[in-house]
């Protein structure tokens, strides 16, 4: 075997005769890991009908061997009381034999688990599982978020605790880089709708309320659900890759070990970081989007910029922003510590941080639609 | 004692940007041997094993495989030669989301064609025989201590009962019984397949129990190859200082009892 450059491969067979009442297998060609697919259902048939005392196996014409080929060999005579016994071996190899016997030494039986039921039983389970999980992720949410409050104000009795340059750092991050997707999203969102409205109140002969419209429509309500959006999808989910990475390489737990509290230091700065940003970024969403539905009255219904302008400046109330802007922090913040928790939450493994990051995005854009409807119903009430 | 080159590297460069690692570098491997790789922190000793690998791309020279060029194989032909090769990788280097019995199967299952149920047992059977108990079989990486994860990342390496074996210090972080029965069986392996090993280790005492010849890496190239008896006569000061300082020695003295 050795000193050859290529062997060619000899397939794998098995010939068997009897003889003298023994059941004598000939082990022809050679027994390694790319060949004994082949033989492995004749060797079973033969395990299967031969009472193993009766067994012999003829290495004589054994050709090359690997520890794959001698498990093979070994299974047949594992129920054997002496599988080492000449008995049941005839001719010569010279390292077969003590290939079987070192695999089987080394190599206790690894009992393979059986495929679990699958059923009714199990998909109610599964069920009441995810509704179980549901209700315990809404509350350890909440937990967490009390968690970072706490930590919050606690900073803000001792302001040197926190962390300057990571919450920078964490502000251009969330909110410079983000500032350009947010408008461009923004601006198309704002000149769709002063197209779907310009067409209908074309027709009414009041094509002057695409102001409104496209007014309260923008600073009410897409510009901060656009930069609610964005950020969830954007900034939470690197808050959760980020985090959970850093558990992941068990960075966090040096941190706990080095007296550092993790909330200080990863969670608090992001969850600052987007609670200021997002009325900043929601702020430039606004602007975006009016601008987008002006240039579309512009050029679809001829309102000239300056007649844009005064109308705006004439029939909206300061209302309609302020609402719009007093709902960008809660978002940010919503969006930050779902992110943050979802990052800890990660164990060791690749897929949990996939799993998590997707949880992640989804779980915020959640809050962040149901929290939307809330305040819509309580400015409703209201009268905003 | 003739024995033939397996794999040969040849005036040999590493460097990353400007930051030259190895400089005419020369090593021999030879058929059927365990060669140990030692060399302080730093000299490149994995950097050398991932350029074999084709992990990492060489500046300048030669690496050749029975005389064959690997910068003239294509592609279909080096992934035939990596099929033959097991590598265990210094931190195990384990896929997170699989079980440790998927793990041992992805090689099988790449290049091998067989009944999935005997795929089982044999992947069963290279995870007792790097020395796991059967329970470790279904758990993920995650789940198991480091020794238990370099032993799984070994039964991995095993899985197409390699040519050659890549051991990237495969001892670090086992218990001395878990240490010497790891060595055991690579000398058993390496006897009875004719098993090439190329083994990276600061482990004193496997180098004195199961390598034929040690590379010592120093000063950007290969200082000396030798078995370990005539390495400890060399006078390099490196050498010196390292298989006669006070752990050398304590090594020495275990083999001797």
């Amino acid at each position: 075997m050795r000193g050859q450059t290529k062997p060619a491969v000899v397939p794998a067979r098995v010939v068997l005769r009897e003889d003298a009442g023994k059941t004598i297998v000939e082990i022809h060609g050679d027994w390694t890991v790319e060949t004994i697919g082949a033989v492995d259902r004749p060797m079973r048939d033969v395990e299967s009908r031969t009472r193993v005392s009766d067994l012999v196996l003829d290495l004589s014409h054994l050709g090359r061997i690997d520890t794959s080929g001698a498990y093979i060999l070994g299974r047949a005579l594992r129920e054997s009381r002496t599988p080492d016994a000449d008995t049941h071996y005839l001719g010569d190899h010279a390292i077969a034999r003590r290939l079987i016997h070192e695999v089987r030494e080394r190599a206790a039986n690894i009992a393979l688990e059986q495929e679990r039921p699958f059923g009714f039983f199990v998909m109610m389970g599964r069920i009441g599982q995810g509704l179980e999980s549901m209700v315990s992720e809404i509350l350890d949410t909440l937990g967490f978020m009390g968690r970072t409050i706490l930590v919050g104000l606690s900073t803000l009795f001792r302001p040197s605790r926190l962390r300057l340059i990571p919450t920078v750092w964490a502000m251009e991050e969330v909110g410079v880089n983000a500032m350009p997707i947010v408008a461009t999203l923004s601006f198309f969102i704002g000149a769709v709708v002063a197209y779907m409205g310009a067409n209908l109140l074309q027709s009414l002969g009041f094509s002057v309320f695409t102001v409104e419209l496209v007014g309260i429509a923008v600073l009410r309500e897409f510009g901060v659900l656009i930069t609610a959006i964005m950020l969830a999808g954007r900034s939470d989910s690197a808050f959760t890759a980020q985090i959970g990475a850093m558990k992941m390489q068990q960075e966090v737990d040096a941190m706990r070990v080095l007296g550092l509290d993790p909330f200080e230091v990863l969670v608090l700065p992001r969850v600052i970081a987007c609670t200021l940003m997002a009325p900043l970024l929601t702020f430039g969403a606004m602007i975006a989007g009016v601008f987008g539905g002006m240039l579309v009255a512009w050029s679809a219904q001829d309102i000239s910029p300056t007649l844009f302008i005064a109308r705006f400046h004439q029939e909206l109330p300061w209302d309609h922003f302020l609402v719009g802007m007093s709902k960008a922090p809660v978002f940010g913040l919503v969006v930050a510590i779902v992110g943050c928790r979802q990052g800890m939450q990660v164990t060791g493994d690749v897929e949990s941080l996939g799993r998590r990051v997707t949880a992640s995005v989804v779980q915020s854009i959640f809050a962040v639609i149901i929290l939307e409807a809330l305040f819509a119903m309580m400015y409703l009430e209201l009268g905003i | 004692m003739t024995q033939d080159v397996l794999i040969s590297v040849r005036g040999l460069k590493t460097a990353f940007g400007t930051h030259v690692i190895h400089e005419n570098l020369d090593l021999d491997i030879r058929r059927g041997e365990i060669l140990g790789l030692v060399g302080g922190s730093g000299t490149g000793k994995t950097v050398l094993m991932n350029t074999i690998l084709g992990l990492n791309q060489e500046v300048e020279g030669d690496i050749e495989l029975n005389g064959r060029r690997f910068s003239q194989m294509g592609r279909e032909e080096r992934r035939h030669v990596n099929a033959r090769w097991g590598v265990l990788f210094q931190n195990g280097a384990l896929f997170t989301s699989l079980t440790v019995l998927e793990n041992v199967m992805a090689p099988l299952r790449e290049h091998v064609s067989m009944p999935l149920e005997l795929m089982e047992e044999i992947a069963g059977m290279k995870i007792g025989l790097a020395g796991l108990p059967p329970e470790a079989a279904d758990k993920f990486p995650s789940e198991l201590s480091g020794g238990m994860r370099k032993r799984a990342a070994l039964a991995r390496a095993l899985a197409l009962d390699p040519e050659i074996l890549f051991l990237d210090e495969p001892t670090a972080g086992l218990d001395p019984i878990g240490a010497a029965k790891f060595d055991s069986l690579i000398l058993e392996l390496s006897q009875a397949l004719g098993l090439t090993v190329l083994m990276i280790t600061h482990d004193l005492d496997s180098l004195h129990a199961i390598c034929d010849r040690v590379a010592v890496l120093a000063d950007k190239r290969v200082e000396a190859v030798a078995p370990i008896e005539a390495l400890m006569r060399n006078p390099h000061p490196w050498i010196q200082e390292y298989f006669h300082g006070p752990r050398g020695r304590a090594a020495l003295a275990g083999k001797e009892s």
